[in-house]
């Protein structure tokens, strides 16, 4: 028998990646049994799964032949609490990562989502605005290449310029470049006190609140159409120091200070089989960028205070006169796309349900692709990392 | 007529006959960077004044093979910008424009030659400042921080260049002029602009820069303690940051460098302290007052015989004289040095800074310590006298006995100077040949004919069009001889 053998199953039902079924399932528990499995998986095109978060996330494979999950690479290495700095292995569910005593990965995600697949896809929630992303708090990653070679980028300290930051990288690659099994992130101290601010005004108001010195960690739209835009400020400090900033917020924006996080924080505005898309724009473009999501049916959610948002609708959008939606669902993101590009940004389709998914270039144009095609070639020259899933094909 | 006199008439056609320099007394100006003691003097250099003109000096350079080297305000304290004796540097001090400044985005549009102070300059009357701040930030290019993804004392807080980059506008090394992001954050694809920052110029030159600008904090407050010992003032730093305080900066110096920079500028440390730390907080005036009183009480308990605060502007820029002048201020006492950069984690620096003392004790040299304690940044300075036989090399060897200690410990090779020509040699000790191997791939990408600042970073480099993984054993360069492994 051989290793492929010993380390892989047959794939069920639910072994499936956007409608593509896979052909076999394996689950390394450690790096080297990874980087063996990769070995004996040449010639197979292969999905990496971490927690299934995200998978409906891209195009569906070209082939897929063998998923690889990660749900056995899990646990907390090290936690060094006075370097603040935590190494873990790619399948660890964040859950066990905002759990930290005393210190926090200051990355919001789902629970049930792991670190690697945080860190492959780049995801990031409202605290970006304070912490930055899954690439400013990765310091160190291993990596298992498509040839099955182990690599290692960065290290264990915070400041460190040896070589190229291959973490920025991997990140956002969406296992395309290869298989995470390790990742070193930098932590945050858990702020002593945390309260919230939320008020019905528009968009543009959020400008007051980035103008004023208030530092805010999270400062957040909601929009949807018929009903009035709302917007939340989350501040992070001592408790005087909170108290006296949210106060002075609340009067800035005629809004509530309260303890909890409203009902629609960091929860995606698009219904499960729905059409999800993330829009970028530069920081005085937010306002604009919102009112042509809403004005095309969506639901708006996302960061005024960084230029990330996220627009929802149901495979239909309401008012589509075709019956399966695709006509409609294409013509939101034509004019989404056009608004991303017009604030200096982008519109990328990250789900879509089936049937309209195929209408929809997802990605959109990409400058820097003949660049990026070359990285590909020079780490996975056979295109079997999540082939089709990525920018222009790759 | 030569390949260079060739090269030299199409670029003068392309440029303008100013902005090409053949004249050895001319091309001897820019034989070094900031690390003086590694000199070459360029074949040709060149002086754009437009992104264009980089374009039209690189496309020459890949149409002909001939290697390129680019030089911002030549600071670099690793030989990063040392010249190819065969090759153009290209000098984009001349791209000196601040194209933008947007508030209202947080985001300002540079080219590369703009000094990096200058920017804080611009966005100040904003509200906005550009918050990496390296010790040279009144005389470094936006241009070189982007290839070093260089940083200062600030940047324990809010991350150094790299997060602070959201676009660049660079000329690859076939010559072509590529957008990697912009104002906004998350461009779609593989993060190239990641990958470029820090890359030591060696995936090609930027000619445009786009930053993220910082809101100025509400309040900022600085405080000086004075420790009997370096092991005291490590132990406060490491309490500070298990407090859950993140302070603006936290440094220190230690006996010989306070002796150093008394002797230069005066600065009036406690006297006889065996360590000061330079202690920043900012932010909301209720958080910074909080936290003030908390790193006061924590420097107490650890043994500070004396704090002071800055009361205004002046006495904070006093406090920080003597530490921005430090690495100067031991030429006063000491003829030679040596800046070393390593970094260690945070925990590890009572134990380390104590092995460097006994390093420099078996060597019979001095070494003053002057480093950004919060993120273990350390710059040791090792002092000697070259007139004196055999204290160069002695030198030397502690020198690199501390980057060894820095790897042992978990540690990196540099922390903001870069690798450069200087530590190309050490990095196979830091990382493995598949880790090297792998950022090679990134390389081949880029610079397929390797043309692009040659001899940095890597000890030796990769043929391109090898496939990966499957060449082991002796590379072929070292094989035949033609390049050393160190």
């Amino acid at each position: 028998m051989g290793v492929l053998d010993e380390l892989t199953r047959p794939a069920g039902a639910a072994d499936v990646v956007c409608g593509v079924p896979a052909r076999l399932v394996a689950a390394p528990r450690d790096t080297a049994e990874a980087a063996a499995l990769i070995r004996a998986a040449r010639g197979l095109a292969v999905v990496i799964r971490g927690g299934g978060t995200k998978l409906d996330w891209g195009p569906p494979p070209r082939e897929l032949d063998l998923i690889i999950d990660t749900r056995w690479l899990t646990g907390v290495v090290e936690h060094a609490a006075g370097d603040l700095i935590t190494v873990v292995r790619a399948g660890t569910p964040m859950a066990e990562l905002h759990g930290l005593p005393g210190q926090q990965l200051a990355l919001d995600a789902p629970a049930a989502a792991t670190a690697g697949g945080t860190v492959a896809a780049n995801a990031s929630g409202p605290r970006r605005l304070r912490y930055g992303t899954a690439r400013d708090l990765l310091i160190g990653i291993t990596v298992i290449r498509p040839d099955a070679t182990i690599t290692r980028a960065g290290g264990k300290v915070v400041k460190n310029v040896a070589g190229y930051d291959l973490g920025k990288l991997y990140t956002g690659a969406f296992g395309t470049l290869g298989l995470i099994t390790e990742c070193v992130f930098r932590l945050h101290p858990v702020p002593a006190a945390s309260v919230f601010v939320r008020a019905v005004a528009p968009p543009l108001h959020a400008a007051k609140v980035l103008a004023g010195r208030f530092a805010a960690s999270a400062c957040e739209v909601n929009a949807a159409p018929g009903a009035e835009p709302e917007l939340a400020v989350l501040l992070e400090g001592t408790p005087a120091g909170v108290a006296e900033r949210a106060a002075a917020i609340a009067e800035l924006l005629g809004g509530e200070v309260s303890s909890g996080a409203p009902p629609w924080w960091d929860v995606p505005p698009w219904p499960t089989g729905g059409v999800g898309i993330k829009l970028t724009g530069a920081l005085s473009q937010v306002p604009a960028l919102v009112a042509t999501a809403v004005g095309t049916g969506a639901t708006v959610r996302g960061s005024a205070g960084s230029g990330v948002l996220y627009a929802g609708f149901p495979a239909a959008p309401p008012g589509a006169p075709a019956a399966d939606g695709t006509v409609e669902a294409g013509r939101a993101v034509e004019l989404l796309r056009a608004a991303a590009t017009r604030a200096g940004g982008h519109a990328v389709v990250l789900t879509a349900p089936a049937g309209v998914r195929e209408t929809l270039d997802m990605w959109g144009p990409v400058p820097g692709l003949a660049l990026m095609r070359r990285v590909k070639e020079q780490f996975d020259p056979e295109r079997r990392f999540a082939p089709g899933r990525f920018v222009g094909g790759i | 007529m030569t390949g260079i006199d060739a090269l030299a008439a199409r670029l003068r056609a392309d440029l303008g006959p100013d902005r090409v320099l053949t004249d050895r007394q001319q091309l001897r100006t820019y034989e070094c960077d900031g690390l003086a003691h590694y000199k070459v003097i360029p074949a040709l250099v060149t002086l754009p004044a437009t992104a264009a003109h980089v374009a039209a000096v690189v496309r020459a350079c890949a149409e002909t093979g001939t290697p390129f080297v680019a030089r911002g305000s030549g600071t670099g304290l690793s030989g990063g910008a040392l010249p190819h004796a065969d090759g153009v540097l290209i000098v984009t001090s001349q791209l000196r424009e601040i194209l933008d400044v947007r508030p209202d985005d947080e985001r300002a549009v540079v080219q590369p030659g703009v000094i990096n102070l200058q920017v804080t300059k611009a966005a100040t009357p904003y509200g906005y400042y550009y918050a990496p701040d390296p010790s040279s930030q009144q005389i470094c290019s936006i241009g070189g921080n982007v290839a070093e993804n260089s940083g200062g004392a600030h940047c324990l807080k809010y991350g150094f260049t790299t997060n602070h980059v959201t676009g660049l506008e660079v000329v690859t090394p076939d010559g072509e002029r590529v957008r990697l992001g912009g104002a906004a954050p998350d461009a779609p694809g593989y993060d190239l602009l990641g990958a470029f920052v820090g890359s030591e110029g060696t995936l090609g030159v930027a000619t445009e820069v786009t930053v993220k600008l910082t809101r100025l904090p509400e309040t900022v407050r600085t405080l000086l303690a004075g420790f009997a010992s370096t092991d005291q003032a490590g132990a406060a730093t490491s309490a500070i940051i298990a407090a859950g305080v993140v302070p603006a900066a936290i440094e220190m110096m230690d006996a010989l460098a306070i002796e150093a920079a008394e002797a230069a500028v005066k600065c009036g440390y406690p006297a006889g302290a065996g360590a000061v730390l330079i202690v920043e907080l900012d932010g909301p005036a209720a958080e910074v007052a909080a936290q003030f009183d908390e790193v006061s009480a924590l420097c107490a308990e650890h043994g500070a015989f004396e704090t002071r605060v800055a009361a205004d502007d002046e006495e904070r820029a006093l406090i920080w004289r003597g530490r921005k002048s430090a690495f100067a201020a031991v030429g006063r006492i000491s003829p030679d040095y040596i800046v070393q950069d390593g970094v260690i984690p945070r925990t590890a620096l009572p134990v380390v800074l104590r092995r460097i003392g006994e390093v420099a004790a078996e060597h019979g040299v001095r070494v003053a310590n002057v480093f950004h304690a919060g993120d273990g940044n350390l710059h040791p300075l090792v002092l000697f006298d070259d007139a004196v036989p055999g204290q160069a090399t002695r030198a030397e060897t502690v020198s690199a006995a501390i980057l060894d200690l820095c790897i042992e410990h978990g540690g990196s090779i540099t922390g903001e100077h870069g690798v450069g020509i200087d530590k190309a040699k050490y990095m196979p000790r830091m990382f493995s040949a598949d880790d090297l191997d792998t950022m090679q791939l990134v390389r081949c990408a880029f610079d397929p004919d390797g043309i692009a600042n040659p001899g940095k970073v890597f000890p030796t480099p990769r043929l391109c069009g090898e496939r990966p993984g499957r060449h082991r054993g002796a590379h072929p360069l070292h094989a035949t001889d033609v390049a050393e492994i160190f």
